[in-house]
């Protein structure tokens, strides 16, 4: 049996930034305690004792919303229904304001061992615009007391593409980032989300445009190459060794579940969601679930997730689509969008920039 | 059947003048549709006819009315195509007919479709029945458009009955002069008989049904009967008549009548319409006159969107052609589209039905080659082609002349648009013949054009720039030298084959201009930079260059949602159908089709 990773969605924030179209509404005490007890219930209901679980994610929404006890609750039952490895990575998804000295050294007490902390710019005027709660000192200050608590897996957001934003202002704000105590940087290009407050804004007006866009993200690509932090997918940056394990399953189609309203999973060969209901989350004895496709990791599945990570693919796996993908790769090799040694294949950052028509070129 | 008891006519009009409207009238009041089984416009069949308000198919019905004097008629009421593109079709109708109902509008006079049929019906001696229609309407100025009728085309109309077809209003009126004032038809039953084909259609069942106008003799069911242009003998097994609904089997037809007749025809290439029907036994000496075989005059090739989608096409083009045998068409490949066919057409408006009925009647996706009109190629070794197809145009060091297809363009409008009128003309490359007053406010414009400066949208143009209120006509006057080019387009260094075409000199700058810059925004950006060149021979004449794309990806997949990626490579994929591979270039559907609406 396969090792699994389980997410969780917490989808309570104290606020809503405007260009989050991610599931969350506004958290209060009772509606966090009811939502702990269904997301307890469930990984019972889910129980697989043998099945050995080397990842947790709580991500969200605003997961550190979650009181420490909460936290440690979920966590052990984990631990009480399935086999939870030794050396398993347990990350928690934090806002720099809610992180406190006393609280990080409990978060590290209720077993976590991996935060991620979604800092996003260290520029305040970029924060302000972005509508975080938090200034650029509030956020380094939360990063340097999760390392002296004794976190040593640390992950920050970036945004890149942001209005007004130049390589000059993206360069002080992702160097000012590198510089602090941190193994992993997630830097993704801001794309408006239909219906956020944000895409409805006159902010829309001065996003950069795809050429800027461009040279933003290859910028990026460049500053965190001499910091340290390889690229390992399109948006994912590390030090060696300190690659996301869990969010690596999603690109290699190795199983995870997923509990909390609008949850994804890929678990006993199927993919299924969880209604994006609150109310129903926390009512049900088991949750609600919603079959999106009953046989995953098909070709073009493995090879579209697999062709987002630096390693790429290797056309040994696939030997029926082999010489058609072949055939199409001098012409997207000559003008720099992939690599190819003869069986293994990847994108370049030129070609990650244009995954889309990169991928869709290869396997169609 | 006594003969002085038959009426034989048809109805002209100009579109949306109220033809169908006063035929479902006359048919109503005569009694042969019951009211409740009425559908709105009775005598238009296809959907396209009725949503476009065109009939395109003749139709003959048999009709009787028992008139004021106390005697029952039988009215055979033929309906004639009101379009250009079927003017040989209508002649051989009114050719069935002797007398025509002229239908003008009260309050838009004559239009130029009307005239140019009208005077149809006066050289095959039809009499003209002028009616005025719409007298409901506030606008209506029946005095004007009676006198009107009178001047432009002489003949009495200031006692014409002024109706309201949609209201119902003196329809007698009509009914009454169709008895007194259109003559009964003439012919002996006991000659050999010769009878007129004005239509034709292939049923199912019966195999393909002629409709004919016996002008003597008699034909009976058993009879063998020869066509006479084809030579092809078929045994009759019905021959009747058409009453509102269906095909009643009479067991025979006498000179005078009008029916039809069904012989287990298989092929309706057998029967062209303005072909003589006789008895294979007892011959008459000579064929009708004015017979002559229909050829198309405007070629374009049309292709499957999906190109495993080769088959279905073939298969409704066939179709298509069993009820249309001015339809034709043959396999064609090209680089760029692969197979389809080459088609050819009686003009532009056929062209836009045929497709238009592929598209809906047969669901197909077609991506179709901008209308190309015949050339006439005379080589330095004296050799004359005739080129249908740019492709096929030859080695400009070969040409010694070239000529173009020329038509006699009527155009009225109001005058006050004479202006541009003539702009539009002129910038077309017209021949300005002359131009002569209707009365006050109207005019009529003679235009020589050659027919590849209409084929594209010369009558939208001309709508958009008259709003709305010219009418145009046109009729073939044979070739002109002309100094014409071929222009390639080239995309990433290769011409694609479908978007040649043949121009002349002057226009093909503008032209060329213009097509490359409907392709830079019709064709996506892709992860190679594109060149889109026009070219006459090697010289490049336009370019424009469709940019590579700079970003296309979905930088976030989070918490294992993937649920977007999935959807994207779903569009990818269905879009990748409608995308043609032309190298490393995918160019969409539309980029093809754009190139056809150049002024739009």
């Amino acid at each position: 049996m396969n090792d699994l990773g389980i997410y969780i969605h917490v989808p309570f924030c104290g606020r809503k930034c405007p260009y989050c179209d991610f599931y969350s509404i506004a958290f209060s005490p009772s509606a966090l305690n009811a939502y702990t007890e269904a997301v307890l219930r469930n990984i019972k209901h889910y129980s697989e004792p043998e099945r050995t679980v080397s990842t947790i994610y709580f991500g969200g929404g605003t997961p550190s919303l979650l009181t420490p006890e909460q936290l440690q609750n979920i966590v052990t039952s984990v631990r009480d229904n399935f086999a939870l490895s030794d050396g398993a990575e347990i990350t928690l998804e934090a806002n720099p304001n809610t992180l406190t000295p006393e609280k990080l050294s409990k978060l590290l007490d209720a077993g976590i061992n991996r935060l991620s902390i979604g800092i996003q710019s260290l520029l305040d005027d970029e924060l302000k615009m972005l509508g975080r709660a938090h200034t650029a000192e509030r956020a380094e200050k939360a990063v340097r007391d999760a390392a002296a608590a004794g976190f040593s897996n640390i992950s920050c957001d970036l945004m890149i593409a942001l209005p007004e934003q130049t390589p000059e202002k993206l360069r002080r704000s992702a160097e000012r980032l590198a510089a602090l105590p941190i193994q992993h940087i997630s830097a993704y290009i801001l794309k408006p989300e239909d219906g956020t407050p944000f895409a409805g804004s006159d902010l829309l007006k001065a996003l950069p445009d795809d050429e800027l866009s461009a040279a933003l993200y290859l910028e990026t690509v460049q500053i965190m190459a001499e910091h340290g932090f390889a690229q390992y997918e399109i948006s994912n940056f590390a030090r060696k060794g300190f690659e996301s394990r869990h969010n690596c399953r999603y690109w290699k189609c190795q199983d995870y579940l997923g509990i909390g309203p609008a949850a994804h999973s890929c678990y006993q060969g199927k993919r299924f969601a969880v209604p994006r209901d609150i109310e129903l989350f926390s009512s049900s004895a088991q949750q609600p679930v919603e079959i999106t496709d009953d046989a995953p990791y098909g070709f073009e599945e493995k090879a579209m997730l697999g062709l987002r990570l630096t390693e790429g693919i290797d056309l040994r796996d696939f030997p029926e689509h082999r010489d058609s993908i072949e055939r199409k790769v001098p012409a997207l090799a000559e003008a720099g969008y992939i690599n190819f040694d003869g069986s293994k294949l990847s994108l370049t950052p030129e070609g990650f920039l244009v995954s889309n028509a990169v991928i869709g070129q290869l396997i169609f | 059947m006594a003969n002085e008891k038959i009426r034989n006519f048809c109805i002209i009009a100009h579109i949306d003048h109220g033809k169908s409207t006063l035929a479902d009238r006359i048919l109503e009041k005569t009694e042969t549709v019951a009211i409740r089984d009425m559908e709105d416009q009775l005598l238009d069949n296809m959907d396209i006819e009725r949503e476009r308000g065109i009939t395109i198919k003749a139709r003959a019905v048999r009709l009787k009315y028992t008139a004021q004097d106390g005697e029952d008629y039988i009215f055979n009421l033929i309906d004639t195509p009101g379009h250009v593109d079927f003017n040989y079709e209508v002649s051989r109708s009114l050719a069935a007919c002797e007398g025509a109902i002229l239908v003008v509008d009260a309050s838009q006079g004559i239009e130029a479709q009307t005239l140019a049929n009208t005077y149809l019906a006066i050289e095959h001696d039809l009499e003209v029945v002028p009616v005025v229609n719409k007298i409901d309407l506030p606008s209506a100025d029946p005095e004007r458009v009676c006198a009107e009728v009178e001047n432009v085309i002489g003949i009495p109309a200031m006692d014409a009955p002024r109706i309201s077809a949609k209201m119902g209003t003196n329809i007698e009126a009509v009914l009454e002069k169709i008895v007194t004032d259109i003559p009964a038809p003439k012919g002996d039953p006991e000659k050999p008989l010769k009878a007129l084909i004005f239509d034709s259609y292939y049923d199912s069942y019966k195999g393909v049904i002629i409709y004919v106008r016996v002008k003597e003799g008699t034909v009976r069911v058993g009879d063998n009967i020869r066509l006479m242009a084809t030579g092809a003998v078929f045994n009759v097994v019905e021959a009747g008549f058409m009453d509102a609904s269906s095909l009643v089997n009479n067991g025979s037809l006498e000179a005078g009548e009008v029916g039809y007749i069904a012989a287990s025809i298989k092929s309706i290439g057998d029967t062209r319409v303005g072909d003589t029907v006789t008895n294979d036994e007892c011959p008459c000496d000579e064929p009708l006159p004015g017979y002559r075989k229909v050829n198309p005059m405007v070629f374009s090739g049309i292709y499957p969107a999906d190109g495993a989608k080769y088959g279905d096409l073939r298969e409704a083009l066939e179709k298509l052609q069993l009820n249309d045998a001015s339809l034709s068409f043959e396999p064609e490949t090209s680089i760029a589209l692969g197979f389809g066919f080459r088609c050819g057409f009686l003009g532009l408006l056929h062209m836009e039905i045929i497709q238009e009925r592929l598209e809906r009647e047969y669901n197909l996706d077609l991506i179709t080659t901008a209308p190309s009109v015949i050339y006439k190629v005379t080589l330095t070794n004296g050799e004359i082609q005739y080129i249908d197809n740019p492709t096929n145009y030859p080695d400009p060091a070969l040409i010694q002349c070239a000529e173009e297809p020329m038509v006699k363009a009527s155009i009225l409008s109001p005058s006050d648009y004479v202006g541009n009128i003539m702009e539009l003309c002129q910038d077309r490359r017209g021949n300005f013949k002359d131009m002569k007053y209707l009365d006050d406010t109207r005019v009529e414009l003679h235009y020589e054009l050659p027919l590849n400066e209409i084929v594209y949208d010369f009558f939208d143009v001309l709508k958009s720039r008259t709003k709305g209120y010219a009418s145009f006509d046109y009729e073939m006057m044979g070739y002109l030298p002309s100094k014409l080019v071929k222009l390639d387009i080239l995309l990433n260094g290769d011409v694609v084959d479908a978007l040649s075409f043949i121009v002349h000199t002057d226009k093909a700058y503008p032209r060329a201009r213009k097509i490359a810059e409907k392709l830079k925004d019709n064709i996506p950006r892709q992860l190679f930079e594109v060149p889109i060149q026009a070219a006459i021979g090697g010289k490049i004449i336009a370019r424009e260059t469709v940019k590579a794309m700079r970003k296309d990806v979905l930088a976030k997949c989070y918490g294992g949602d993937i649920s977007r990626k999935k959807k994207l490579l779903e569009k990818q994929k269905e879009g990748k159908k409608r995308m043609r591979q032309l190298g490393t270039v995918e160019v969409p559907q539309e980029a093809f089709m754009s190139v056809l609406k150049l002024d739009s």
